[in-house]
């Protein structure tokens, strides 16, 4: 048997090859056939979701509450000490200290990551702005925001703030963050579906001691992180609620 | 229940005393001030109860801005955060909204450990299993000043 393997769309194009590299190993000490289908968008991601193709994700926190009440996955880890936050900025040289002096009918670019447009919306609120009365500009990458306000085509940009940060320096200088979010809480997450659960403990095992050989090592510098570190059924639970709340 | 607040607590030396008239029939002495805790930027402030709104779990963001250690808010009823100069009314229809089933959104002006307060805008829901109600969550984020000022008006017409 075959099993299927994605990824949140919302992925680097450094991320890539890592994530190729990382299905590699994880067939190899799993002794599992994986096949890793990278999809171009949130919407067909869903749709194989939907129609029970998916056996193992590295999900976006917005799809988590459907992942886990209605298509029976669980966690498995999520990268050690991250966490998916926002970053509201505006250009260098636009003379707005704080979100509350943006004004209603701003143009607003965002990339179409749901968790990053929903995140940063909400640090937007404070401002009096919401989806009414800004004019919003979806882009597909986080370069393509900072390009939008350079260009002054838009006002404002909502980035995931590791993207953010992962901007060359050249076009951060001509950027100034307004707000970074520290929600803590909010992450993607390896998730693990019915098909694959009876390997759940093994999975979990393997993938918890990959930093600790060198061949594994090699395999996580590759996604841009350290180690992996163990969701708990109880923190999936609290940011179901969580993002739940914020979404209803 | 909840202890009454304590002086020794309260940071400032401009305070005022009230009895507030807590849900189940007991009462609290509330101690507290003018000064206000503005709200962190970018930050969420978490919080779950049972069903009967007993506190079961908080965030870092939660613990800081209402000044109690996460042990003394654990447990608790969350009207432990319960300030004076909020109506009754308020909290009555955000329970009937949830028990509904529905989301509940709204200002709300908390009350601090040292006295003190800080502004809110809450969202509240109920977290239903299996089509059952299991407990309820609230998230917390920073409220717009214009919004603040209308309840700042509304709120002391509502009692
Ligand atoms: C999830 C949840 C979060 C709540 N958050 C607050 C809060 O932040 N501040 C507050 O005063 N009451 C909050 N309440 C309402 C309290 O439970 C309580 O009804 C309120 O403080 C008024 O007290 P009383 O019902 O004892 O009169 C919350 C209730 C729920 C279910």
């Amino acid at each position: 048997m075959s099993y299927q393997f994605t990824v949140s769309p919302d992925f680097t194009p450094a991320q890539l090859s890592g994530w190729y590299i990382f299905n590699t190993w994880l067939q190899n000490q799993t002794d599992n056939a994986i096949h890793l289908e990278m999809y171009n968008d949130f919407h067909s991601q869903r749709k194989a979701i939907e129609e029970d193709r998916v056996d193992l994700i590295y999900a976006n926190p917005f799809d988590a509450t459907m992942l886990v009440r209605d298509k029976g996955f669980r966690p498995l880890v999520k990268p050690a000490a991250m966490s998916d936050e926002v970053i509201i900025a505006v250009s260098a040289t636009n003379l707005v200290e704080d979100v509350e002096y943006l004004e209603a009918g701003i143009k607003l670019a965002v990339t179409d990551a749901p968790d990053v447009q929903m995140m940063g919306m909400i640090m937007l609120e404070s401002g009096d702005l919401d989806s009414s009365n800004v004019e919003l500009i979806t882009c597909d990458a986080n370069i393509l925001v900072a390009k939008q306000i350079l260009r002054e085509e838009a006002e404002v940009g909502i980035f995931l703030a590791s993207a953010y940060d992962e901007l060359s320096s050249m076009i951060k200088d001509e950027l100034r963050i307004l707000v970074r979010s520290q929600i803590s809480v909010i992450h993607h997450s390896l998730m693990i579906g019915p098909n694959l659960l009876d390997q759940r403990e093994k999975i979990h095992d393997i993938l918890l001691n990959m930093s600790h050989d060198e061949k594994g090592q090699g395999v996580l510098e590759s996604l841009g992180f350290q180690q992996w570190e163990t969701v708990s059924e109880d923190e999936m639970e609290f940011m179901i609620d969580l993002m739940d709340t914020l979404m209803m | 229940m909840l202890h009454d607040m304590k002086l020794e607590d309260i940071v400032g030396d401009q305070y005022k005393e009230v009895t507030l008239d807590l849900y189940g029939g007991f009462t609290r002495k509330i101690i507290y001030t003018e000064i206000e805790t503005p709200y962190p930027d970018g930050k969420l402030i978490v919080s779950t109860t049972d069903k009967q709104g007993i506190i079961t779990h908080v965030n870092q963001s939660f613990v800081y801005m209402s000044g109690f250690e996460e042990e003394e808010l654990l447990g608790a009823p969350h009207s432990i955060l319960r300030h004076p100069d909020m109506p009754p009314a308020a909290f009555a229809d955000l329970w009937n909204t949830v028990n509904a089933g529905n989301k509940w959104q709204g200002f709300v002006k908390n009350l601090r450990k040292d006295g003190g307060y800080y502004w809110v805008k809450a969202t509240v829901i109920p977290n239903v299993r299996d089509g059952e109600v299991v407990g309820y969550t609230s998230v917390r984020r920073k409220p717009s000043l214009t919004k603040v000022d209308e309840c700042i008006k509304l709120y002391p017409t509502l009692f």
